[in-house]
């Protein structure tokens, strides 16, 4: 981290230092600053115009990013058309007569900017912000996975036990969230789910057993906060996939549970009846 | 803030010696150090733009060998770790790049167009009186706590007595109604958390403005010299603000989710657990978890709530401290107010934020 009052004790404690360039590449200017946040607005806004986003946050953060990418492409424009046009004159009288005075050597290009708290508070710090649009741009790194899911523990503990729980949907198989299958499971004992046959949708997972299970992260904001739900895979449950393979489960509910390691919740089994692998769904996140 | 050490340190911002100081933070040096320090080593010419490497090459140059190496890349980062780690800094990043925005576009609104005269009458001049009265504001202002910094910050430099404007910055992001509803649904069987949340915050954000009257010193403030803000075109000073700050608030946010990142792949759960049963070694453990994780406000109930195998003393503790002390928050304030500033207030705030988050539990829940 960076501290500017070390750093002027140091640049105090040695005073005979030749006067060198004046900024040095490590010190922005301002249109590579304006670069930065055109990359960065670029990129916010791509991700969340191609769905990317939705590996990250959550689908209503969508606009707010837009807004936001859009209102940095705004401050990088402003700041480029700011920099090509030469300041007032009358502007900053003082400050900037100190500036010619100390920067004689600066062109007049950019002399203000360069000048009088600028050279000297410029953000260095702001470099790192590079570091999100290569996140964005060039790694775009998965929805959280398997590794995630082993870390934390099955979300279900934290969930409410609800008295009534609506009927499921007509449709047969029902499709169901992950959630909503282990807290009908779980806390209404499965008195909603007998009789039916239920589609989950999660990737695999290996338990603590070695055997797979069926997980998917659930977020609350971002994937920071991503916590797993887990579900257990009993009867004909897939075998020989790896770890982070997307299937789609078709199943019965038996009172079969287990406990999360992790943080002793209580895991539901469902009994399987067929599955399938897909592709990574666009929605990674329940 | 501090015009006169400025201008002193000025000239010496020149020297070679300032450049080679800050090795930290320029995050690719082994790619593009080599060029860079050798035109500067060049003895005493002076900078002429034409010979000179530049920021923008430098920015460029790095760039144009990202891209050329894009795909070994990729390869390098397929262990599932770097990978849960990528995914989960740049997350945090992409959650906290609209409320930066935001935050920054009100404070550079503050900064330049409201007038100083604006918060002498909005505010009550008494200054015991003020925190308080900043404290609630906070309450109408949702907002992570990503923006309540620069906000802080340039209320600061509008005349706005600090501890009031400190006291703000604990309040915003911790007594919003976005942040109290998200409380509700994440504890729908605790309905008195949300207003243990409320209360014990606020008295954190008021007891601390109350202290910074008693104990602070305003030198231990240290607002860079910002004369851009006084550009006479309004226009010119609201972007300069708001590029200022996007790049300052915005680096440091970077640190502080890298930190983040690394505590969320590097600590295991089960390690939480053995502690869970301690009561006030609990507590401590939520508390620093809260700092470490640096969970935006509007999502940490969530996982209070997953914590499940905690009091709820412990996890009412970790809803104090997260919004008002974490990892992203002292980065950021480091870089805006100055690291004496930050070392201590994180620590105070830290202490003051655990003994009433653990009150208030023992006489709300």
């Amino acid at each position: 981290m960076t501290t500017e009052t070390t750093t002027e004790t140091t640049t105090q404690a040695t005073p005979e230092a030749p006067a060198a360039p004046a900024a040095g590449w490590t010190v922005m200017t301002r249109q590579a600053q304006a670069v930065v946040m055109l990359l960065l607005g670029g990129a916010v806004v791509r991700a969340s115009v191609t769905g990317m986003s939705l590996r990250y946050v959550k689908e209503g953060l969508r606009p707010l990013l837009i807004i936001a990418g859009l209102l940095l492409i705004a401050a990088a424009v402003m700041t480029i058309w700011y920099d090509l046009r030469p300041a007032p004159a009358t502007v900053g009288d003082a400050d900037r007569a100190i500036d010619d005075d100390e920067q004689p050597n600066d062109d007049g290009h950019d002399g203000h900017d360069d000048g009088h708290g600028h050279a000297h508070h410029e953000p260095r710090v702001g470099w790192l912000l590079i570091l999100p649009v290569l996140g964005l741009l060039l790694v775009a790194p998965p929805a959280l996975g398997s590794f995630a899911a082993g870390q934390s523990g099955s979300v279900l503990a934290s969930q409410g036990a609800q008295s009534d729980y609506p009927a499921l949907p007509a449709s047969n198989p029902a499709s169901l969230g992950m959630l909503d299958y282990a807290s009908r499971a779980v806390f209404d004992q499965g008195k909603s789910l007998t009789g039916h046959t239920v589609r989950l949708t999660g990737f695999i997972t290996p338990g603590a057993d070695g055997e797979p299970m069926l997980a998917r992260i659930i977020l609350a904001c971002c994937a920071a906060d991503g916590r797993p739900i887990k579900v257990g895979l009993a009867g004909n449950a897939p075998t020989g996939l790896p770890a982070d393979t997307w299937v789609t489960i078709v199943g019965t509910y038996t009172p079969k549970t287990t406990k999360d390691p992790v943080n002793d919740a209580v895991v539901p089994y469902i009994d399987v009846t067929t599955w399938q692998d897909i592709p990574t769904p666009d929605q990674p996140y329940e | 803030m501090s015009p006169p050490r400025t201008s002193t340190a000025k000239p010496r911002t020149t020297s070679p010696a300032r450049t080679t100081s800050k090795p930290g933070t320029t995050p690719q040096p082994k790619l593009t150090g080599k060029p860079g320090s050798g035109v500067a080593r060049r003895p005493s010419s002076p900078p002429r733009r034409g010979g000179e490497f530049t920021s923008v090459e430098a920015l460029a140059l790095l760039l144009i060998l990202l891209v050329i190496l894009h795909n070994s890349l990729a390869a390098w980062i397929s262990d599932p770790r770097l990978q849960t780690w990528m995914t989960v800094f740049v997350s945090v990043l992409v959650q906290a790049v609209p409320f930066l925005v935001f935050g920054v576009v009100l404070s550079a609104v503050i900064a330049v167009f409201v007038p100083p005269s604006f918060w002498a009458r909005a505010l009550p001049k008494n200054s015991a009186l003020a925190v308080p009265v900043a404290s609630v504001a906070g309450v109408v202002l949702p907002g992570c706590e990503c923006g309540s910094v620069p906000i802080a910050g340039s209320l600061i430099r509008r005349g706005v007595t600090p501890a009031a404007a400190l006291a703000f910055l604990l309040a915003a992001p911790a007594i919003n109604p976005i942040v109290l509803t998200a409380t509700a649904i994440a504890f729908p069987n605790n309905p008195e958390m949300v207003l243990a949340r409320g209360v014990a915050s606020l008295i954190v954000a008021v007891l601390m403005g109350w202290l910074w009257l008693r104990v602070g010193k305003t030198e231990w403030i240290r607002l860079p010299h910002r004369p851009d803000l006084d550009d006479a075109s309004k226009g010119r000073a609201f972007w300069g603000a708001c590029r200022h700050d996007v790049m300052h608030a915005g680096g440091f946010l970077v640190l502080g989710a890298a930190a983040a990142a690394t505590i969320n792949v590097v600590i295991p759960e089960q390690w939480l657990q053995s502690l869970a049963d301690k009561p006030a070694l609990s507590i401590l453990a939520l508390a620093i978890l809260a700092v470490l994780l640096s969970i935006c406000s509007e999502a940490d109930a969530f996982v209070a709530a997953s914590l499940s195998q905690f009091s709820l003393t412990a996890r009412l503790v970790f809803l104090t401290v997260g919004p008002m002390v974490d990892l992203k928050l002292i980065s950021m304030q480091t870089g805006i107010f100055g690291r004496r500033f930050s070392s201590r207030f994180a620590p105070t705030t830290f202490v003051m934020a655990i003994l009433v988050g653990t009150a208030v539990a023992a006489v709300l829940l």
